[in-house]
């Protein structure tokens, strides 16, 4: 098994930080993992993207340009990523400023409105953990034991009590997330 | 510290390497995008633990100097920057070469010339591998191609950068640098305490003063001392080759590429004999010394070999050398911060084996 995922939207979205929760939760697992950022001047100009790979097998190019799955956060990323998806793949978005909406017949698409579900729960800081949750639910791969153990590996202490929150988070991104 | 597996960028783990290989010193100077090897030292502040120095100096020239003189005093000391850094810091990487000091000097690179672009690239190769400085030198080269490597190379470098009394360059990429991979980390070493009989420390009564110096006006004493050099570098030749091999048993095409390059065709390799094509890798670990002699064998058995560097094409150069005609040899790169695509890389090779 192995699985290529491209996670792009803006900076400040948690893109980079959900890519490490999920490295780190397949290396928990006992899985091979790579996380590869962009880091370039369109991060600075606003928009981040994280390519992670989790397989079973040692992992051969880290850089990728076509995916297994995309999770998309934003409508620039939309317009660059949803033609990177494999013929089969899928299309993982949040609604939220979404204008142009996936087109694609040949993926499979989800919709998780995070964003909306996250505000009226003000566990804003938490977008990303839903997007998460939504993604294990479709793609069940990591399992909610190891993510948690993941965050705890990958946040420092002070944010440990966090934890129960974000577990929460990702429960009800796993509810929110729907086929389209 | 225990042996211990962790998630972190290549750069990271070369700083975490560093001080549990007993680094004594660590002087740089920030730049993109091999910044965290400075931070995370920074922050790690192994001062308080194991003794280890780290310095933010004030220039790329301040820092390969203060390496210039850890090194002068027998110490493990190393320095860290990217292209346009190591640029600057080539006049002291000749003197440290042509003192015969040890120290490791690690290169994340970016794209050129000049101060390029921030992504990564593969065109330092020439200046890494061919001296760099001015002056008949080598720095032995090695060529980490995961994050796991990128420690493992720091704690051998210092090695191999002591037993030749050679500086040693870990030559890496952006991509490297900033992508996050398992990696497993040594137990913590101790700094070593051995005063090494040549090193500048203070004089005793019972030996001759040591002298540090890449100076000698006698033009036959410095042939001689060219001669000593030049037999310094073909025994790295001949023991310190090394590399690896992917699919090479029954391969017709070989792809040779170091670094990210090679996980790109790693990639590629497997796409190719999907398709029925065999295809295989060889993977230069060491850019100085180079694995000729390796390839010269297989050019006989291959109809072609591949190079694929994110340049305009440089290691190509030493492939040619090395198959001496005896093979087809061509390149593929991509340049400027591009990075070359699995796909991309097949349909180059299967316009080569087209000819």
């Amino acid at each position: 098994m192995t699985e290529e995922i491209i996670i792009a939207g803006f900076g400040g979205q948690g893109v980079l930080s959900m890519g490490k929760i999920m490295a780190y939760s397949g290396m928990m697992q006992d899985m091979e993992v790579s996380w590869m950022p962009s880091y370039g001047p369109e991060m600075r100009g606003g928009t981040a993207n994280v390519n992670v790979i989790l397989s079973d097998e040692r992992i051969s190019s880290p850089i990728l340009r076509s995916f297994d799955t995309a999770i998309i956060l934003n409508q620039q990323s939309m317009d660059k990523f949803e033609k990177s998806v494999k013929p089969g793949g899928t299309l993982i978005y949040d609604g939220n400023g979404i204008t142009r909406h996936p087109e694609r017949k040949d993926i499979t698409v989800y919709r998780i409105d995070a964003a909306e579900e996250a505000s009226k729960l003000k566990m804003q800081k938490m977008f990303n953990m839903f997007v998460l949750g939504g993604f294990m639910k479709v793609k069940p791969i990591l399992k909610t034991e190891y993510v948690l153990k993941g965050l705890k590996k990958s946040l420092p202490e002070r944010y440990h009590n966090l934890i129960p929150l974000n577990e929460k988070a990702i429960e009800r991104g796993m509810e929110i997330i729907n086929k389209v | 510290m225990e042996k211990e597996l962790r998630l972190m960028k290549g750069n990271e783990a070369v700083a975490e390497a560093a001080i549990r290989a007993g680094a004594d010193g660590y002087f740089g100077y920030p730049i993109t995008p091999q910044s965290e090897i400075l931070e995370y030292l920074m922050e790690a502040n192994p001062q308080a633990t194991t003794g280890m120095v780290v310095l933010q100096a004030e220039s790329e020239v301040a820092a390969i100097n203060m390496v210039y003189g850890g090194a002068s005093c027998g110490k493990k000391v190393m320095t860290s920057s990217s292209s346009p850094g190591i640029s600057l810091k080539q006049e002291g990487i000749t003197y440290i070469a042509g003192a015969e000091l040890p120290c490791l000097i690690v290169n994340v690179v970016r794209g050129g010339p000049g101060l390029g672009t921030i992504q990564p690239a593969q065109s330092d190769y020439f200046q890494a591998t061919k001296g760099g400085g001015h002056g008949d030198y080598h720095l032995l080269v090695l060529a980490p191609a995961s994050v796991q490597e990128m420690a493992d190379f720091v704690e051998l470098g210092f090695d191999l950068a002591f037993k030749y009394r050679n500086p040693v360059m870990i030559l890496s990429d952006g991509a490297i640098g900033q992508m996050m991979e398992k990696v497993w980390l040594k137990p913590q070493k101790k700094r070593s305490e051995e005063i090494l009989p040549w090193a500048t420390t203070g004089k005793p009564a019972t030996r001759e003063r040591n002298i540090i110096t890449s100076l000698d006006l006698d033009p036959g004493r410095q042939e001689h001392f060219n001669l000593k050099l030049i037999a310094k570098y073909r025994e790295m030749e001949e023991k310190e080759v090394r590399f690896e091999e992917f699919m090479t048993d029954d391969a017709e095409y070989i792809f040779v590429a170091y670094g990210t390059s090679a996980r790109l065709c790693q990639k590629a390799l497997q796409l190719a004999r999907a398709e029925g094509i065999k295809a295989g890798l060889l993977r230069p670990i060491t850019l100085f010394p180079f694995p000729k002699k390796r390839l010269n064998e297989l050019a006989a058995s291959v109809k072609g070999m591949l190079a694929v560097e994110m340049s305009a094409g440089q290691m190509v150069e030493d492939v040619m050398l090395s198959v001496c005609g005896k093979t087809r040899v061509s390149h593929y790169g991509r340049m400027g911060g591009m990075i070359p695509t699995p796909e991309e890389v097949l349909e180059n090779l299967k316009s080569f084996i087209k000819g």
